[in-house]
Order: structure tokens, then sequence, then C-alpha cells
């Protein structure tokens, strides 16, 4: 099972800060400083094609804000679910307990859900998402890959199947259209950390 | 203050011997008010004591004051010498450049202060910034109008018996109830005034902006200030609204006070218990 269905890409928030908007500031606060990183990472999302998966790099910031995090977080990700024509994938690293509130925040107020790197190498489920998905989530994260059938033996139960079909669509794992693999987000990247 | 209709206004300080972060930024606005109305600058008779005028040196306060005040600073500076609880000294705010410069400021000795007066985790800066740039993009985003941050810590021996960090945001702009009105005041009739507007934005964070991404920085403001057993207040227009921790006996909600233009937000942290 070495598939990799989606060749990830890297976007460091922090870089994209400094480049977007301007050397000299180190934090992300203000709406209009998030609105423009956002602008950024879409601009580099844009030769990605109609599928990909970014790992979207806050280690080096050290203050986002609220206002920040809806822009640079909930915004970005409802701007790819609501577009038809593209499958958009975002994984969050460096998401440390500083952050972890505003972007949790932000996520809920959206009726959104995101997965972040909480400590090195820990992935977590934030936002808004039921117990079944994260119930669901949390075993496929444990296992990293589910080839079909093991999908249909271990969430046998219809509210299981539910939270797994919703986990597909709200883009927090991904089946792979080819081969029907399930695939926890956090391994797909993993290369890249 | 003095002065008449079309009259240049003077602020007589001579006499003030303690103000706070609030106490300045409210000289400030008061000036811009008066230079507003007046046409002229207004003049300031700065602090006989030089322990006011030290504090006020230390706070920045005369370099805010040469935007707004006819002054003449060298005069009447007073020392600047001693330790300092100075989280952040007064700080124009006009622009998101002026948000980003206040959070990248505070981020050293900001620190230290809440640590070491009020006995915050280290992390606590982080959200202590993530507050103070809310508060500031509210003046740029709603006020339309210019405005100014400070923070100190002192200790509130007497009141509290405790150290506090007073974080003060002030602006002439339009106010809560201007930002607002055209928004929402139609579905408030009759009620809509300054306390239906702070109610509005304070308690159930409406903002004139129909994104629903937009209005959480107050009520986040809110949640960690309530989280760290401090007050918050905000005035506008003739009302104030806050969130009052038992230790205070302010009145939650305040009408019919003497109008103030734009907005005042006043945050007081307290230091832990055992401190």
């Amino acid at each position: 099972m070495t598939e990799r269905p989606i060749d990830p890409i890297a976007i460091d928030v922090g870089e994209v800060l400094q480049r977007s908007v301007t050397s000299l500031y180190a934090s992300l606060v203000t709406r209009p400083t998030g609105r423009a990183v956002r602008m950024a990472i879409a601009t580099q999302l844009e030769g990605a094609g109609t599928l990909s998966l970014s790992l979207i790099d806050f280690s080096e910031v050290v203050i986002i804000d609220f206002s920040c995090a809806d822009e640079v977080v909930a915004k970005l990700l409802q701007q790819y679910l609501d577009d038809e024509a593209r499958d958009a994938f975002f994984v969050f690293r460096g998401v440390l307990e500083p952050h972890r509130d505003q972007i949790e925040v932000v996520l809920v107020r959206q009726g959104l859900a995101a997965v972040i790197e909480s400590d090195p190498g820990e992935f977590s489920l934030v936002g808004m998402r039921t117990d079944d998905e994260a119930r669901v989530w949390d075993a496929i994260e444990r296992r990293g890959t589910l080839e079909p059938s093991d999908a249909d033996a271990t969430f046998g139960q219809p509210v299981e199947r539910d939270a797994l079909a919703s986990l597909v669509v709200r883009g927090l794992v991904f089946r792979s259209p080819e081969s029907g693999r399930i695939h926890a987000l956090s391994r797909l990247v993993e290369h890249l950390l | 203050m003095v002065g008449g209709a079309g009259e240049r206004a003077l602020l007589d300080a001579r006499h003030l011997r303690w103000v706070d972060p609030n106490g300045m930024v409210a000289l400030l606005a008061a000036g811009a008010v008066a230079a507003r109305s007046g046409g002229a600058r207004p003049r300031i008779e700065l602090p006989e004591s030089a322990d006011v005028n030290g504090y006020l040196s230390r706070m920045k306060f005369h370099e805010a004051a040469r935007d707004v005040f006819d002054l003449d600073v060298a005069t009447r500076r007073g020392g600047s010498g001693g330790a300092s609880d100075v989280l952040l000294e007064i700080t124009p705010i006009v622009a998101n450049a002026d948000v980003h410069e206040v959070v990248d400021r505070v981020q050293g000795q900001a620190g230290q202060i809440l640590s070491s007066k009020l006995g915050y985790p280290s992390t606590a800066v982080v959200q202590f910034s993530v507050i103070l740039s809310e508060v500031c993009q509210n003046i740029v985003e709603h006020a339309e109008g210019p405005g100014w941050v400070a923070a100190q810590a002192y200790n509130w021996a007497r009141r509290l018996g405790r150290y506090v960090v007073v974080i003060s945001v002030m602006d002439v702009g339009r106010g809560f109830r201007g930002s607002l009105a055209d928004e929402h005041s139609a579905r408030y009739g009759d009620r809509w005034g300054d306390t239906t507007a702070l109610e509005a934005a304070f308690l159930h964070g409406l903002t004139r902006f129909p994104d629903s991404g937009r209005g959480q920085g107050i009520q986040q403001i809110r949640r960690q200030v309530r989280r760290w057993d401090g007050a918050i207040s905000i005035r506008s227009g003739t009302a104030r609204i806050g969130q009052v921790p038992e230790w205070d006996d302010t009145p939650p909600l305040v009408d019919g006070l003497a109008p103030l233009p734009g907005a005042q937000i006043s945050i007081i942290l307290p230091a832990r218990a055992g401190a």
C-alpha cells in the first residue's frame, strides 16, 4: 500500500506572509493581512490541478488572531468546499496550543472542521464534527490507510458509514477515486514533515 | 476643559496627581474632539507633578499629544527613569499597519510582565496579543476615526490587593451606534440607541458586515477576559456595557452618561490569586 494518490504541496504561511504582505510583519494579524495570505495560497494552488492536498505550515507564525484565522483557515476551506470543479484537501501544520483556540473558534463558527498537526507528529480533527465523525476519523488516523473491504468491515454500522461519507465530502479524509482506499490525510503528507 | 464655541480650548491638567491608561487616552480623545469642533489645536497644561510627568513620559504621552495639542513638550517633560511596568506605550491607531506594530512591539516586555506581575503562564502573551489586535482592529474596521491604545501594569493594593494590567483603547470615530445603524437599526425600531447598539455588538456579536465570520473579535475577547477573571467594558455614546467579574461592583449596563464620541474599551486583567 505505497500508493500516493495525491502529490501534496507544502506552503509555509510565515514565508507567504513575508512575501505577500511585507517582510516587516512577523504576526498573522488583521483581516487584510489574512486576506492577502489566503489569496497568495490560492494563487499557489491554481497550478495544482483539480485534485490537490496542501500542507499549510504555521510553524513560523508567532501570533494568529481570530480575524486572520477566519481568513486563512475558515475562508480558505470554505472557498474550496464551495468549488465543485476542484477537490482540495488541507492539513494545517504547526497549530500549537497558542494558535489552536483561534482556529477552532473560527471553524466552529463557520460549521467547518480541519485536520491539524497539534504537536509534532500528532494530528487532530478540530472544529465542528459529530461524535461519530470524530470516532471514525480517529480510527482512520490510527490505521493510516484502509482498503475498501476493510472500511466496510470496520465501519459496519449505518451511522459509521454516514460519518465516513461525511468525512470524505468535508475533505477530512481522502478516498482514492481509483482504488477506493481511504487515506488519513496525515499519512499523505508525512514525507513532507 | 475651557474654551467656548470658536475659541481655542485649554485642557488644564496641572493639578493631576494620578492618571491611568484610560485617563491618558481620554485626554488625547478630548483634545481631538476639541480640535474638531474648534478648528484650532487645543492647548494642554501638563501636570506639575514630576512623578505624573515622568509616568506620562514613560507612556510616551507627549509624543502622542504633539499630534493633538499645541504643546511645547521640551519645557514640561518630566523624568523618565525608574523601573517601568509599561506593557504598551500610547500608540496611535489609524491603519492596519499600526495593529501589526502594536502586536510586534508588545511581544518582548508584555510576556515578562504578565508572568512576573500577574502570574500568568508564558503562553499568555499570545492571547494578550490577540486581544490587543482585535480591540485595535475595532478602530480601523468600525470606528472610521483615529484612536489610541495603551497598556500598563500597576498595583491595585487598596482596591484588589493585587497587580492588574489595564488595557485602554479609545477612538473618536462614529461609535457603535453609528457603525451598526445602517444594517441593524431598523429591526430595533424605536428602541435603537447607544444601549441597544452596544448590546448588539457586545452580547450578540453583530457587526455591520454581512460576512458570518465577522463579529468574533469582541466575543472572543470577552471569553478570554473571563478566563483570566478580568473585566471588560465598552463605553460609546451615552451608554456603557460591561462584563463584570465577582471582584468588581460596576453595573453591567449604564445609560444616560455624558455623550462620548467614538468608543472606549477598557480591559482590566488581575493577577492570579497568590501571584
